[in-house]
Order: structure tokens, then C-alpha cells, then sequence
């Protein structure tokens, strides 16, 4: 109990001299989690938006593999990635293996089936009729899917903040494709991992503490611009 | 006129545009560029204990500073290292573990063992030693004892340079499978040693690990400063074929600097509580 004491001393004496470690591994988390965040949704959002419009056999499959995809351990979709970008493997050539993007891959990868299923569901009941009112009412296809989004409004922004919180906690993605390199590749997680194996445990406790200190800032940023919540 | 859904529709384009913008932005300072910066580092596979030291935080900056050379460390444990190196995922190896670097070079995938620094293991244990192994005359007796009162004993678990020296002395000692009362942990030292406190079990751990926890456990060491204990360091220069577009020459001028008069002496001053955590092979300069 008293290293979780320590370990909030510890995070408020970092904070105060700015450490340089734990500056550089809060910019690679932010850089490389609203990175993933976002190149996942807008992938996410037009495969949401077929799978509530269309309906097809096999429709129920394609939902339960989905939800399957959710339970996939990060280490294995970071292995997975990793046969992939491997010096002597297929993309070996583009020399990511341990740099930001392999690791931004490997988060995209984690969380897109997360928030298809959720966005999905966020749409799922409505989404046919405002589509095609929209369309009536003279929307372009492009404007009429936006609308769609926008419709389903808080589920949509709760499945993206569902799939930060995802990426940003996450460190077998982080470890096996960044290789948790000093001021490159070392994240908040990754740093967490280090100071534990290590022994260090009020100073992992600090670095978690303020890991969710930043989120929390970032989730009242976009709570606060975004529309009157009606629906969380 | 249905003006509440198009403005609606156009706000929320705007701030698509803008989300896109910062996505790009985001991804694009990615910065060094995933392709210059590959070509120009030097990635070092190395084990946990020179990583968790804080060794490599300490002496890399330093070659940089002097060569420009930039080296990225990925710690990863002496058994991935090797495996991971011939894949052709790194441009050199240190770890600490004979047997494997001999058969790795063997095998070609290196040029040569280049002898490093060293630091010695030691058998750690609770204070009422009930396998009474301190001051039984020798790492081999210790392991022997404790393999036959069958005391609880720690393993690391993992393919690292630490429970491959484990695995040995094991060996040595005619233990062929050790029993029940050998915990196969599968965690770093730190994690091994704070099992080993809770259990108030025996463990082979690295000196400079022990040390750093020594305050927070009841631990102590009991067996130590046996030839069979002395824990080797060495570079291995990954063979370049294995590794198009690596950094070879950077790895090589990292390989001369460690084991120059400079490197040796950097290694040296790496202490904790005043004492050498890795002596330089050849013994510290000066």
C-alpha cells in the first residue's frame, strides 16, 4: 500500500521538474495513440455504416467474428504484425519494424474491430431512415452517410474515446513492434512495464497516475466542445 | 427549407476536414521518417539486466554525442536477442550467455564474440537458509543442497542469460529435472527476486539487480564470488548478409568505442552505492 502513496508523491515531484523522460514518453503516447485513434475510425466508420445499411447473409456471422476479434491478446496482433514488417519478412523493406509507425499498425489493427462493433451498434437502428430522408431531402450520398454519423452523435463519439482508451493503455503492441526505445519508442505503458521490471513500483504507480491525468484533460477538451451530451 | 440539417451536415464536415488535417499531421512528424531513420541507427538486441541497469541509458548518449551515430536499444532478453538478431532484426547482439553466443557464431549468423564487461551472479536466499548452503563450500554443493531438501527456489523461466547459468549449475549439480519446490516465475530478475522475498525462497540472481533492491527485500546473498558465478558479457557483430539496408559500420564503430580506453572507462564509472555495477573485461582503466 504505501508505494501507491509514494507513487503519487512521485508523479507530483516529476511533474514539477518536468522530467525529460517522462515528457518525451507522454508525446510518443499522444502522437501515437490519437494517431491510431483516428486512421482507425475513419476506417471504422464507412465499415460501420455498410454493415448497418446492408443487409446480407451471414450478416449474424460477420458480427460474432467481429466481437470475436475484440478478445485477440494484444501480444498476438502485434505478432501478427510483426511477421509481417520483419526485416526478412514480406514488408521487411519499408523499415518500421521498431519505429512509431509499427507500433501506430499494430494499435489500428487492435482496435478496428472494436469500433465497427461499436460504432455499428451506435447506428444500427436508425441509420436506414435518416440516410435515405436524407437523400429526399437533396443530401449528397456523401453528406447523407455523414448525416447518418452525425445522427447517431454521442455512441459514435463514446466508441472513438472507447477505442483511445484501448490504444493508449495497451502495451504488448507498443513493446513487441516500438521495442520500448529510450525517447523513440517508449511509451507511457511500455516506461510502466520498464520501471516494474525494474522494482521501481512507486515510480510505475506515478507514471499510470499521470498517463490518466492527460486523458482525463483530453476527455473534458472534447466533452466540453462537443454538442450538449443528451445521450452519453 | 430544410436549413437545420445542411448546416448541421456542414459543421460536422468542417470538423471531419480538420480531424483529418490533424491525422496527417500527426502521422506525417513521425519524425525521423521511418526510412531514414532505419537506415541510419543502429539497433542493439540486448538483455534486460544492461537495460534495467541503466547502463545502455548512461553510455549511449554518450557515443552519440561523440560519433553522431545514433543507437536504438531494444531490451528484450539474451534468448530473443540471438533469435531476434538472425532474423536479421538487429546489427549486434550483447547478452550474456557463452554457450548460445559460441553457437550463434557457429552457426555464422555472427563474426566473433567480443568479451565486453562482466558482473557475477549470486545465490540469494532468506536469512534462516534452511538448505544451509552459505559457506557449504561452492555454488555446485549449494544447488545440490538445495535440490535435496527440495527448498523453494526461484527460476527465471525465460531463455535468459540468467536461467541459462540456473540451467547449468543445475546441471553440474546431477539435478537432472528439478521438482515442485523449482518456481518457473517467467519474469524479469525484479519481478523473480520480489517472488522470492514473498516466498522467502532461493534465487540466482545478477548483482547489479540485487543491489538495487536490496533495501525492500529480506534476502540475502549467501553464495557468491565461485568462478562458476563470474556472468560474461559480449558483442556480437550480427553477420550484415542477414540484414539489408542495417547499419553495420555504425555497429562496428559502437563495438571499437565500448571496448576502447573511453568506452571501458564510461562502463567503469557506471556505479551504484560506489560500487562497479559491470567491470570492463581487462579490469577498469587507469
Amino acid at each position: 500500500m504505501s508505494f501507491l502513496w509514494a507513487g503519487l508523491l512521485e508523479a507530483l515531484d516529476r511533474i514539477a521538474h518536468l522530467d525529460r523522460d517522462l515528457v518525451g514518453a507522454l508525446a510518443i503516447t499522444l502522437r501515437v495513440s490519437i494517431s491510431s485513434t483516428l486512421i482507425a475510425s475513419f476506417l471504422a466508420l464507412p465499415l460501420a455504416f455498410l454493415l448497418a445499411m446492408r443487409r446480407f447473409r451471414g450478416k449474424r456471422l460477420v458480427l460474432a467474428g467481429l466481437k470475436t476479434a475484440l478478445a485477440v491478446p494484444t501480444v498476438v496482433v502485434a505478432l501478427f504484425v510483426y511477421s509481417l514488417v520483419a526485416r526478412n519478412a514480406p514488408l521487411g523493406g519499408l523499415g518500421i519494424l521498431f519505429t512509431p509507425t509499427a507500433i501506430v499498425i499494430g494499435q489500428v489493427l487492435l482496435i478496428l474491430p472494436l469500433l465497427v462493433a461499436l460504432i455499428h451498434g451506435a447506428l444500427e437502428s436508425s441509420t436506414r431512415t435518416v440516410y435515405e430522408e436524407a437523400l429526399l431531402l437533396g443530401a449528397s450520398p456523401a453528406a447523407a452517410f455523414w448525416k447518418t454519423i452525425v445522427e447517431a452523435g454521442g455512441g459514435v463519439t463514446t466508441a472513438v474515446m472507447a477505442g483511445f482508451g484501448r490504444v493508449v493503455s495497451e502495451i504488448g503492441v507498443s513493446l513487441i513492434l516500438g521495442g520500448n526505445i529510450r525517447g523513440f519508442t517508449r511509451t507511457m505503458t511500455t516506461a510502466i512495464a520498464l520501471e516494474t521490471n525494474q522494482g521501481n513500483f512507486a515510480q510505475a504507480i506515478a507514471l499510470g497516475f499521470l498517463l490518466l491525468c492527460i486523458v482525463l484533460v483530453l476527455n473534458l477538451v472534447i466533452q466540453l466542445a462537443g454538442r450538449q451530451p443528451d445521450a452519453v | 427549407m430544410p436549413a437545420p440539417p445542411v448546416s448541421g451536415v456542414t459543421m460536422s464536415c468542417n470538423r471531419a476536414r480538420l480531424a483529418t488535417a490533424l491525422a496527417v499531421l500527426l502521422v506525417g512528424c513521425d519524425a525521423p521518417l521511418p526510412r531514414t531513420g532505419e537506415a541510419s541507427r543502429v539497433l542493439l538486441a540486448t538483455t534486460t539486466s544492461t537495460a534495467n541497469s541503466g547502463l545502455l541509458d548512461h553510455l549511449l548518449p554518450i557515443f552519440q554525442r561523440q560519433t553522431g551515430i545514433r543507437v536504438d536499444a531494444v531490451a528484450v532478453g539474451t534468448g530473443a536477442a540471438l533469435r531476434l538478431a538472425e532474423r536479421g532484426d538487429a546489427d549486434l547482439v550483447l547478452v550474456h550467455d557463452p554457450r548460445a553466443e559460441e553457437a550463434f557464431v557457429a552457426r555464422g549468423s555472427g563474426e566473433a564474440r567480443i568479451p565486453l564487461m562482466r558482473n557475477d551472479f549470486v545465490l540469494v536466499g532468506p536469512a534462516t537458509d534452511p538448505a544451509s548452503v552459505e559457506a557449504c563450500g561452492g555454488t555446485i554443493e549449494a544447488f545440490r543442497r538445495i535440490a535435496r531438501r527440495g527448498s523453494p527456489f526461484v527460476s527465471r523461466g525465460d531463455s535468459s542469460g540468467t536461467h541459462a547459468r540456473e540451467l547449468s549449475l543445475w546441471r553440474l549439480a546431477g539435478v537432472l529435472r528439478p521438482g515442485a519446490w523449482c518456481l518457473e516465475a517467467g519474469q524479469g530478475m525484479a519481478g523473480c527476486l520480489t517472488l522470492a522475498d514473498e516466498m522467502s525462497a532461493y534465487a540466482l540472481t545478477d548483482r547489479a539487480t540485487f543491489l538495487a533492491l536490496a533495501d525492500r527485500l529480506q534476502l540475502r546473498p549467501l553464495v557468491q564470488g565461485d568462478s562458476l558465478l563470474a556472468n560474461p558479457y559480449s558483442l556480437i557483430l550480427v553477420d550484415p548478409r542477414l540484414r539489408a539496408g542495417g547499419n553495420h559500420a555504425g555497429a562496428r564503430r559502437l563495438v571499437e568505442w565500448l571496448t576502447s580506453l573511453e568506452g571501458r572507462r564510461r562502463i567503469a564509472d557506471f556505479r551504484a552505492r560506489g560500487e562497479m555495477l559491470f567491470v570492463p573485461e581487462g579490469g577498469p582503466p587507469g
